[in-house]
């Protein structure tokens, strides 16, 4: 089994989406359990297969056993980075399952058998996108992953979502076919489209400087930002996560922009090769200021945001430029580079964290507004501190993993002279900080401070704060709802606490393709 | 004038007709205001890049890859999209031959011994890839066509749900319901 498992984490969720709709039409209460059966095989194989990469190094994988390099063999090929990074998206999928458990009875789009079947689909393109070595193959599981979750923001309750899924629609279209506009070059160049023999050929003298190779890079490039949401192509973003159901934002906002910016690392690293990417293009400055922009605007946005789930879509763009801008730094130890690796798999728990807490307020209060939050912490005490965790994360306090990632990016900014990164990365915690401690301020002393004078020890309890907000309208947390959230949270502060060992792993694949210390094989 | 024309234009026709008709996709997905006719201009761009790929696989003076057997097997009729890759591969594979072989390599050896037999006359005669059109680009393609159905598909049922909400397909009008409704 051990030797199959870089394809049993691709197909489990695959099977378990077949399964969920065959028994699903006649027992819709079957879905939930499949999909959490579907992901909890996915992880464990993640599990499995990351030990095995430990142990032997990279694990290569060719399915229906066609190991010679016939073109259009396909090939899984596992890391550490990439293990990592399905090992994250399984318990963050994982999270998201338990979060969507409704109770029997209610119309939620979480009661339908087709949601099941698309977050599974869903979780199946994205570990595809993670193992696969071949860059054609690549665009189609990006395929499989866009359409379901075009399927899934649409199918909300809030009309709003039907345009916002529209304009996703469009937009990623574009992303995903400049990305197979890139390809076609790549292989008009190369003739292959395994990513490994792309980069030996493209590495070679005679083709360095070809213009083919050059055009191929920014198609893919901008495709792949586009679907990342990097700064000028974010439009996208925000209405797609904010009215989105609920449970398909937890699942969405974590994962996709996430994954994408690891296929612009995956694409760095395998595709073109860092030495291409770094000595013979040396665009890294004009790419790390476009990510400056794209950080202190994502900020700046997110500070005018009057609703919760918007405001954090703005504050994921911020991110987003975090992990671009860190990925093109070009510092000698590459701290930039593994710093966006390891804020990829930060990143995810802290936005899952985020958008669980939103999703329980809003099923609480009918609504997103942050005023609407008022007093909410003697209401529903678990989920605030759930924010807290995720805002204090956001901002970069110690314990959590948020400090680590801004710490190895800011180190990467000081080792390479970008003091224009490290200026905004200072402001964008700085903006984090207003808007989480506004949230803070509201939900834990009311927004009313003048008529509660004694506001000093209403910290604790405050028996006398006998104006209470009106009682908000929806139903009362799920308690799997907040062990999702304490999940997510509790990771948040284990990533954080873990991040050496982290970083190890991760410089195990990156510092062998440093091309700053030695040149790398090809 | 015409220099330009036959160095530039004529070699490159196919470029440039995917060139234009990827632009005139991204004009209507960006300028049209019905939902609709951004949805034909999406799947005009996608059809560009078809084009752009097909035209990977043309050689001057080449036929289809389809190999005419002699011994007509079924086994050999999927095997037709790889062939073209035996050929790249056939020198390094010359040395296998009959034995005792694992399943893999009999199945190797089958198809190569596919590759060589049949094609017109001689057996055994190797292969000029010259000869053939590249197929891989046409089967890349197969697979984006049904990716570009399959998103029209998705794209078409969101437009259906857009019109059931707001009864209408031009984006102005929606646009100016959502501003209401942010309002009232």
């Amino acid at each position: 089994m051990a030797d199959q498992s870089p394809v049993i984490v691709v197909v489990a969720p695959l099977f378990a989406a077949l399964l969920a709709g065959l028994i699903g039409m006649r027992e819709k209460r079957a879905c939930l359990p499949l999909t959490l059966l579907g992901l909890v095989v996915s992880l464990s194989a993640a599990i499995v297969l990351f030990r095995r990469v430990l142990a032997e190094g990279e694990v290569r994988y060719f399915l229906g056993g066609w190991d010679k390099p016939l073109g259009i063999g396909i090939e899984l090929r596992i890391d550490t980075v990439n293990g990592l990074v399905l090992i994250v998206i399984a318990i963050v999928s994982l999270i998201s399952a338990i979060f969507s458990f409704r109770p029997h009875g209610q119309r939620d789009t979480e009661k339908n058998m087709h949601f099941y079947i698309l977050f599974l689909l869903l979780c199946a393109g994205l570990f595809g996108i993670t193992a696969t070595a071949d860059a054609f193959n690549l665009y189609v599981l990006v395929e499989v992953s866009s359409l379901t979750s075009y399927a899934l923001v649409a199918m909300g309750s809030l009309r709003r979502g039907t345009v916002a899924a529209f304009n996703y629609i469009i937009m990623g279209t574009i992303g995903a076919s400049f990305y197979l506009l890139g390809v076609g070059y790549l292989y008009m160049q190369t003739g292959a489209l395994n990513m490994e023999g792309i980069r030996v050929v493209v590495n070679q003298p005679d083709v360095l400087a070809s213009k083919a190779v050059l055009v191929a890079f920014v198609f893919i490039l901008t495709g792949v930002w586009i679907k990342t949401a990097f700064f000028p192509l974010h439009g996208w973003l925000p209405n797609a996560y904010a009215y989105a159901p609920t449970t398909s934002s937890t699942l969405l906002a974590p994962l996709m922009t996430k994954v994408f910016v690891y296929v612009m690392i995956r694409i760095m690293l395998s595709v073109f090769g860092l030495v291409w990417v770094f000595e013979h293009l040396s665009w890294s400055h004009i790419v790390v200021w476009l990510s400056v922009i794209a950080i202190l605007a994502g900020s700046i946005i997110a500070l005018t945001q009057t609703e919760l789930k918007k405001m954090l879509g703005f504050l994921i763009i911020a991110e987003v430029g975090y992990m671009v801008g860190g990925a093109w730094l070009a510092d000698e130890g590459l701290w930039g580079f593994k710093g966006a690796i390891y804020h990829i798999v930060s990143d995810a728990f802290m936005t899952s964290c985020l958008f669980i807490a939103a999703g329980i307020f809003y099923r609480r209060h009918d609504c997103h507004d942050i005023a609407s939050l008022d007093g909410a912490f003697k209401r529903m005490p678990l989920t605030m501190t759930g924010l807290l965790v995720g805002g204090l994360a956001m901002i970069g306090v110690p314990p959590t993993c948020g400090f680590f990632s801004k710490w190895y990016l800011i180190r990467g900014g000081i080792d390479s002279g970008h003091w224009g990164y490290v200026v905004a990365l200072i402001i964008s915690s700085l903006v984090n900080a207003v808007l989480f401690f506004r949230i803070f301020e509201i939900a834990f002393f009311g927004k009313k401070p003048v008529e509660h004078a004694d506001h000093g020890d209403s910290h604790g309890h405050g028996e006398e704060h006998a104006p209470a907000p009106a009682e908000p309208t929806g139903q009362a947390p799920m308690p799997t709802a907040l062990v999702a959230l304490m999940l997510s949270a509790g990771f948040i502060l284990l990533i954080g606490i873990f991040n050496g060992q982290i970083m190890e792993w991760i410089s195990l694949t990156v510092d062998p393709l440093n091309p700053f210390t030695k040149t790398p094989p090809l | 004038m015409r220099e330009f024309f036959e160095s530039y234009i004529v070699p490159y026709f196919n470029f440039w007709v995917y060139v234009i008709l990827m632009m005139i996709g991204m004009f209507a997905m960006i300028t049209k205001n019905n939902l609709i006719k951004k949805l034909i201009g999406m799947s005009i761009f996608q059809t560009a890049i078809i084009l752009f790929y097909v035209s990977l696989g043309v050689k001057d003076g080449a036929t289809i890859p389809i190999y005419f057997h002699e011994h007509k097997e079924e086994s050999h009729a999927e095997g037709t999209s790889e062939d073209a890759h035996h050929k790249e591969e056939e020198s390094s594979h010359e040395s296998v031959g009959p034995g005792i072989l694992t399943d893999a390599e009999r199945k190797q050896a089958h198809l190569e011994a596919g590759d060589h037999t049949p094609h017109g006359e001689a057996a055994g005669h190797a292969v000029n890839p010259d000869e053939f059109t590249n197929p891989l680009p046409h089967v890349l393609m197969l697979t984006a066509i049904v990716v570009g159905v399959a998103t029209l598909g998705v794209a078409l049922a969101v437009c259906q749900l857009i019109y059931r909400e707001f009864g209408t397909l031009e984006e102005s009008e929606i646009l100016t319901q959502i501003k209401q409704s942010n309002h009232g």
